[in-house]
């Protein structure tokens, strides 16, 4: 039971303080205000050229073969300049697939593609009529000659209108129980018969779309896995999806700028931040939070130790969610008046407020955290019944 | 005891129904959004050729002479149809300053064509570092004679980009934050020196910065006596945040209806999602969290019919109660819909935004609660 830092991880920590400050300059924030896929492949680019686009993977694969603590000082250090974690959809999602279940070929063509970010990658899971009952997908691909033909629709997807390549759960077979018959194929988004409808989300922007597959002509061995296998394939990705967005270490930097903010809002002659009400609120939000970067960094030990994330990831998914809300609503509570601000290129200055629309957004975009990634509904099942045993 | 409302507020309520549902459909409302205005004046003439737009005034001022009660029902209903066009800012925000502080000229001179549908109000209040607090006021208005001249800045004005007439609170004596030295004052939103910068805000209202730079003001434009505004404000507040949350509880109830009729329709699993006891129990608690605050509306609604000043604590609870089960239980209807829940196309998003923004109007859920803090233990 020991969290101090030794020696090498102090002199670990200085390297990635003196990377970040140096790289993550002027240009590239602006770059990622920008909010553009572009800008944030350039980032992704820098991290690569120095070796650290992808912490958890192995270093056979190029990852960093960071220790638990470094993984954290990384994470830390990041989430503090306020710099985005990657896009996750190639880097852990598609990638923890590819290098657990993926053929030799396969790890060839695309493992160093997706470190290089050269493609971007998107996810073909829910479909209008599978949410929470993802098993119950309906998309299907039949068998014809050395390929397979998709027919169906896939939903939420996010950032499909800037992917390469999306990863789809597909049905294969339909005579036996749901979970059977499914399987895990990669799709070039550029094949044909595949349309890409917008959908406007309740944060006013478009990151959601519906993907559909007309007769779209996959080679078989895009097929990642075996055939009929894709459920437990898809079981093993969501929990790696899962102790993603916990996002302990950006909540804990959101906390921080909720007290800058309240500090500077005024109420009548008296800092929000004085008042009672408020100040028990943000502490709510900073106790939870403190537990749940212990509870984060047990299952970051567990892993280091050999260990896949499994139904306890569950847990980080819920809380990590609860509280990245609790954050959000308590910005939009700051903002007053402002949290409604629907124009996101006001100059502040004409406006009366900086980030009022800004609070909206994220308030609004994240909504989808607790239904994303399985519901967090979905989640207690996992729980309930893989970690409590109750049937 | 008795809670029922009367015959004439049956029919009130019954035709303000009927207009949503005939004329103010989903696609329709979504373009009413989206036109230049951000309202339709064709709806406002219905509004004002039902009589809608007199209930608050007096008979002698050509109203319906309707009271607390009355208005509460046209809000509900309101929130319910989520109407865009802004009866909220001209009639219960603009209109009750008017019809409060105005001599008999002033109130001759503007709400007649305000009932008649011809005049859109607005109050400026809240200024950029104000936040909640009133009083908190640096526009200035400088006496000379009868006349005045104004100058500052308010923000966020609640149908700022369509009115014709403002009611500004500026300061004519005292320090920036004191209660005393506060005066209305009836600007033509087209007079020399007003200016401003428009921006729709998520619950589709129509807002403005409005800036004044050495506004003459002649005589006639001051309300009620110079320096005494605070207690006009405070009154007007009271019945605004009573509005306010009628408004709410409708759009608390449409959400739990809608949401209700989703899960029992929803199917997953082979069955329909309603018949999960986890959000069985979750529907239960947003059902109790409507009647709850559909209770302490009643409440309010009681104490203000007989003495406003009685209703004080019980609108500050109520909007500490319209907030947290506000949030609650448009928190459950955008998560039991799920991903349909975080589009733009489905209703339910934008019935949360107005509820967000009603929690942000006239004081949020902290800032009441120590008001109701203040009101209710400092005595004791």
């Amino acid at each position: 039971m020991d969290i101090a830092l030794s020696a090498e991880d102090l002199a670990f920590r200085d390297e990635v303080r003196n990377f970040l400050d140096t790289e993550f300059d002027a240009d590239m924030q602006a770059h990622l205000k920008g909010r553009g896929s572009k800008g944030m492949v350039e980032w992704q680019q820098k991290l690569y050229a120095k070796g650290w686009v992808a912490p958890n993977w192995p270093v056979e694969h190029g990852g960093t073969g960071w220790s638990a603590t470094q993984k954290y000082i990384w994470e830390s250090e990041r989430s503090l300049r306020g710099i985005p974690d990657v896009v996750p959809f190639g880097l852990v999602m598609v990638a923890n697939v590819i290098m657990a279940f993926g053929t030799d070929e396969q790890k060839a063509y695309f493992l160093p593609r997706i470190l290089k970010s050269e493609d971007w990658w998107c996810q073909g899971y829910s479909e209008p009529g599978s949410g929470s009952d993802l098993a119950s997908l309906k998309t299907k691909a039949e068998r014809d000659g050395d390929d397979y033909i998709i027919n169906g629709a896939k939903i939420w997807t996010t950032y499909a209108q800037h992917a390469d390549w999306i990863f789809c759960l597909v049905r294969t077979d339909n005579s036996g129980k749901k979970q059977e018959g499914i399987t895990f194929i990669l799709v070039d988004m550029k094949s044909e018969g595949i349309k890409v409808n917008p959908i406007i989300g309740i944060d006013n922007e478009h990151n959601l779309n519906e993907v559909e597959f007309n007769n779209v002509r996959v080679p078989a061995k895009n097929v990642v896995g075996e055939v009929g296998k894709g459920w437990t394939v898809a079981k093993a990705l969501l929990a790696h999806e899962r102790t993603g967005i916990a996002g302990v270490a950006d909540i804990k930097r959101n906390v921080r700028l909720l007290q800058e903010a309240a500090a500077a809002e005024v109420n009548g002659g008296e800092r929000l931040l004085d008042d009672a009400g408020f100040q028990q609120r943000l502490a709510d939000i900073e106790v939870e939070l403190m537990a749940l970067e212990f509870t984060e960094l047990r299952t970051l030990a567990a892993m280091a130790a050999g260990g896949f994330p499994g139904p306890e990831s569950s847990l980080l998914k819920i809380k990590g969610t609860e509280l990245q809300q609790a954050t959000q609503e308590l910005r939009m509570e700051i903002a007053a008046y402002y949290q409604g601000v629907l124009s996101t290129d006001m100059d502040p200055e004409v406006l009366g407020h900086e980030f009022g629309s800004d609070a909206r957004r994220a308030f609004m975009y994240g909504r989808a955290a607790t239904i994303y990634g399985g519901s967090n509904e979905v989640q207690k099942n996992i729980i309930s019944k893989y970690v409590l045993g109750l049937e | 005891m008795n809670f029922d409302y009367t015959e004439e507020q049956q029919m009130v309520r019954d035709s303000i129904a009927r207009f949503i549902q005939d004329d103010y459909d989903w696609d329709t409302r979504r373009a009413i959004v989206d036109s230049d205005e951000g309202m339709s004046r064709e709806n406002w003439q219905t509004f004002a050729e039902l009589g809608w737009l007199s209930i608050p005034f007096s008979e002698a001022d050509g109203g319906f002479g309707g009271n607390i009660v009355d208005m509460s029902v046209v809000m509900e209903e309101m929130g319910k149809g989520l109407v865009v066009e802004p009866f909220f800012p001209t009639v219960v925000l603009f209109g009750g300053v008017v019809a409060r502080a105005g001599d008999e000229a002033q109130r001759a001179e503007v709400l007649e064509s305000l009932i008649g549908g011809e005049t859109l109000g607005a109050f400026a209040y809240v200024e950029r570092q104000s936040r909640f607090a009133i009083n908190d006021c640096k526009t200035t208005a400088t006496a000379n004679g009868d006349c005045y001249t104004l100058n500052g800045e308010k923000v966020v004005v609640f149908n700022g980009e369509n009115a014709d007439k403002l009611v500004v609170l500026a300061r004519t004596s005292g320090g920036q934050f004191d209660e005393e030295g506060l005066s209305l004052f009836l600007v033509d939103a087209n007079a020399e020196g007003v200016s401003k910068v428009c921006y729709p805000m998520m619950d589709a209202q129509r807002v403005a910065n409005i800036t004044f730079d050495n506004v003459q003001l002649g005589a006639g434009s001051l309300l009620g006596a110079e320096g005494g505004a605070a207690s006009v404000v405070n009154e007007v507040v009271n019945e605004a945040l009573i509005a306010l949350a009628s408004e709410a509880v409708g759009i608390m109830g449409t959400l739990n209806a809608k949401t209700l009729e989703y899960t029992k329709t929803r199917e997953q699993f082979g069955v329909a999602i309603g018949s999960f006891q986890a959000l069985q129990h979750r529907m239960v608690d947003t059902m109790m969290a409507y009647e709850q605050a559909k209770s302490l509306l009643f409440k309010a609604l009681c104490e203000y019919k007989i003495d406003p000043a009685s209703a004080e604590a019980t609108i500050h609870a109520l909007k500490v109660l319209i907030d947290r089960n506000g949030k609650l239980i448009y928190g459950e209807a955008i998560q039991m819909h799920g991903g349909m829940g975080i589009t733009d196309e489905l209703d339910i998003g934008h019935y949360a935004k107005r509820l967000m923004m009603i929690n942000a109007t006239l004081g949020d859920g902290t800032f009441h609660r120590s008001k109701f803090i203040e009101s209710t233990y400092a005595a004791a």
